[in-house]
């Protein structure tokens, strides 16, 4: 074998199984931005694609691809690190890849259905086998069934194995969150013709997902990752993580209640979403502490320069998309007029590639260095690492600028469709009409082409990285001397 | 040599306060929503019944809430045709499958959930756009059968497609629009100058 080739003898069980939903994850990842590349095109050119692929279906694979791949990306994360941290091969292995194939034929299917059939009549027909219509969990009926089921699969390896080996904080938390991922999915599986109550539950999938149990998720890979990349002390990350869930936990679950204001439910959601959504960025804060705090004791001496500059990516983003951008329309006040524009997208945009995005990446290069032989990934890469360095600066330069693009398209419809005009069909539309608003859209597909530049030459690099590297990895310093001597 | 760590550095007094701060939340919620249920049931406080298409719906502001809210009014039958309790639900029913089945959501906002690439559809019954309550329902009606010939992008180059919607499919769905612009938004959206009725 050539020095530095993808080898999956580097691998452990979980590992090898972890590659291949990376491998999937980074092919939905790429169907994500060019069909967001095609939405986006749509805002400016209407009749691009008119009555072929309509926008709420370039849209809708748009984010339901984005919702899978990073899915993907915490399944194969936890299957990548699960051996290491519990010290037992994954039980339940053979199992587990049935499942992961499973899963890859179910999304095809689905994707197929979505870009081919595209629409069904309103029947339950069509909610179990074609479209089910709600936003991001368009997936047909039987798809969740095959979701659910994989997870319960997922939740049986993870605990398993972590009781033939040795239970730790991280896997604890794990356990402990995958019950809650599992369960909440269950909530949003039922047809009622009552909007208010679909739309209740709803939230708790989509909420309940995105703003606690997989920020709890994350939380854990951060927590594994700053381990591995820095040497960061167990107990420090371990106690971190507990911190992190004391706050995720207790403002993100009532925080559901900003998603409360406005869907017919009692109006004392407008006080309890207002108040513990407003506290949701403080989690965020401690991370970014967190994170810093350690590269700082650490020198920033990291055996994957580009896992830990998108960890230190993931902090901020997280920080920023969920946490200010989420802040600065929680409060009802402001959402009454921003709820339902541009800033819900702009918000959109920035937190899930800030909290999510980010972090997936991080692991898939560290997943690409143990699959090459655990080759050198630090300093004096080929080429001063270019290819990194740049997708790292087009893809988080062309994601703040598309929030901002958007942000900008949210108040232009927030002053003149909601405040001035109220709402009507004629209110929207001279709000869309606006040149604020038609440049904005402008400014976001350019700053969406640069994205998925980014993002073109972030894939060239995972293939190439390590490439024909003989060096081995550098070994993270464990404590540095100031560190030791008071630990 | 002791933990020098005080008492709020400790890992162990974390992994308390998560694990009581997360199930205390937790009971909150369950709480809430066996509080919230009864209000969002169709024909509870803030969600009207489905024969609520049997009568006249507006949008009014409350001087003492300082918002809008949804007034109930006299008979006006949808299609001119009064509904059963069973009927009506039915309709409405229908009406939602084919919005989900027609991926609506992927363009427009219900509720101000969904895209925004096309109009918030929560008080669409009572938009201005349809002129007058008595061209109102055969206006919907045709736009939704055809809406590249009878859509309005007041100056915008965008429309809607045309989905293969039937005239009884479009019945049904301007149902569930006429169910849905009766729910209590708490006020959302504001300042809404609805159709003269």
């Amino acid at each position: 074998m050539a020095e530095g080739a993808l080898d999956t003898s580097n691998l452990n069980g979980g590992q090898k199984l972890a590659v291949k939903y990376f491998t999937v994850a980074v092919i939905l990842f790429v169907a994500q931005i060019v069909f967001g590349v095609l939405a986006a095109q749509q805002y400016i050119t209407p009749s691009f694609l008119f009555e072929t692929l309509n926008f709420n279906v370039t849209r809708l694979i748009h984010i339901d691809a984005m919702i899978v791949w990073m899915l993907f990306g915490f399944l194969g994360a936890t299957y990548w690190m699960l051996e290491e941290e519990s010290g037992s091969p994954v039980v339940g292995l053979g199992l587990a890849n049935l499942v992961f194939w499973v899963l890859t034929v179910a999304v095809t299917i689905v994707v197929l259905v979505f870009l081919f059939i595209q629409y069904g009549p309103g029947t339950q027909f069509t909610i179990w086998f074609i479209n089910e219509g709600r936003e991001y969990v368009e997936a047909p009926r039987w798809a969740d069934i095959g979701i659910v089921a994989g997870l319960v699969v997922f939740f049986y390896n993870v605990v398993a194995t972590f009781m033939n080996g040795r239970w730790t904080g991280i896997g604890g938390v794990l356990a402990l969150d995958l019950i809650a991922l599992g369960g909440i999915y269950v909530a949003g599986m039922f047809y009622t013709a009552n909007l208010s109550i679909d739309q209740f539950w709803w939230w708790w999938v989509i909420h309940l997902w995105v703003e606690a149990t997989w920020e709890v998720l994350v939380g854990c890979l951060v927590a594994w990752g700053l381990m591995k990349t820095l040497a960061v002390r167990r107990s420090i990350v371990t106690t971190w993580l507990y911190i992190e869930v004391a706050l995720m936990f207790g403002a993100g679950i009532l925080g559901l209640g900003h998603h409360y204001f406005w869907i017919g439910t009692p109006d004392y959601w407008l006080w309890i979403g207002g108040f513990f959504s407003a506290l949701e960025p403080i989690p965020l804060v401690a991370m970014v502490v967190h994170a810093i705090y350690d590269s700082g004791v650490h020198r920033l001496k990291s055996a994957n320069h580009p896992a830990l500059a998108w960890f230190i990516a993931q902090a901020f983003g997280n920080f920023l998309g969920a946490g200010v951008w989420g802040f600065m329309q929680t409060l009802p006040q402001v959402n009454l007029f921003t709820h339902g524009t541009q800033w819900s997208a702009s918000h959109g945009h920035l937190a899930f590639f800030g909290a999510y995005a980010t972090i997936n990446i991080a692991i898939f290069y560290l997943a690409v260095q143990q699959w090459r032989g655990n080759v050198w990934m630090g300093r004096d890469l080929p080429g001063n690492g270019w290819k990194w360095k740049w997708s790292l600066g087009l893809i988080n330069g062309g994601m703040l600028g598309m929030g901002v693009a958007m942000l900008i398209a949210g108040y232009v419809e927030s002053f003149i469709e909601r405040a001035q005009l109220g709402s009507t069909w004629q209110a929207y539309f001279a709000a869309q009409t606006h040149p604020w608003f038609t440049s904005a859209m402008w400014w976001r597909q350019v700053f969406g082409v640069m994205t998925a530049a980014g993002v073109f030459l972030l894939v060239w690099d995972l293939a190439t990285i390590g490439r024909g590297e003989t060096r081995a990895a550098e070994k993270p310093t464990a404590e540095p001397a100031g560190e030791a001597a008071t630990a | 040599m002791a933990n020098p760590d005080p008492w709020w550095a400790r890992e162990k007094f974390w992994r308390t306060a998560a694990i009581v701060i997360t199930g205390g939340m937790a009971v909150a919620l369950i709480f809430l929503t066996f509080d919230t249920y009864p209000a969002i049931e169709a024909g509870g406080s803030k969600v009207p019944p489905y024969t609520v298409i049997n009568k006249r719906i507006g949008y009014q502001y409350d001087s003492d809430l300082k918002r809008q809210v949804p007034v109930i009014g006299g008979e006006a039958p949808l299609f001119g045709e009064k509904r059963s309790p069973a009927e009506a639900r039915a309709m409405v029913s229908k009406g939602k499958k084919i919005v989900q089945g027609r991926n609506c959501m992927d363009c427009h906002t219900l509720l101000g959930n969904g895209a925004y690439y096309a109009p918030d559809l929560t008080k669409s019954w009572l938009d201005p756009a349809w002129g007058s309550p008595a061209a109102r329902e055969s206006m919907m009606v045709s736009f939704l059968q055809d809406p590249p010939k009878y859509g309005r992008g007041y100056g915008s180059d965008r429309r809607m497609p045309d989905l293969g919607i039937s005239e009884q499919e479009a019945r049904s769905v301007v149902a569930f629009l006429k169910w849905m612009s009766a729910i209590d938004t708490n006020g959302f959206p504001a300042n809404f100058p609805t159709i003269r009725q």
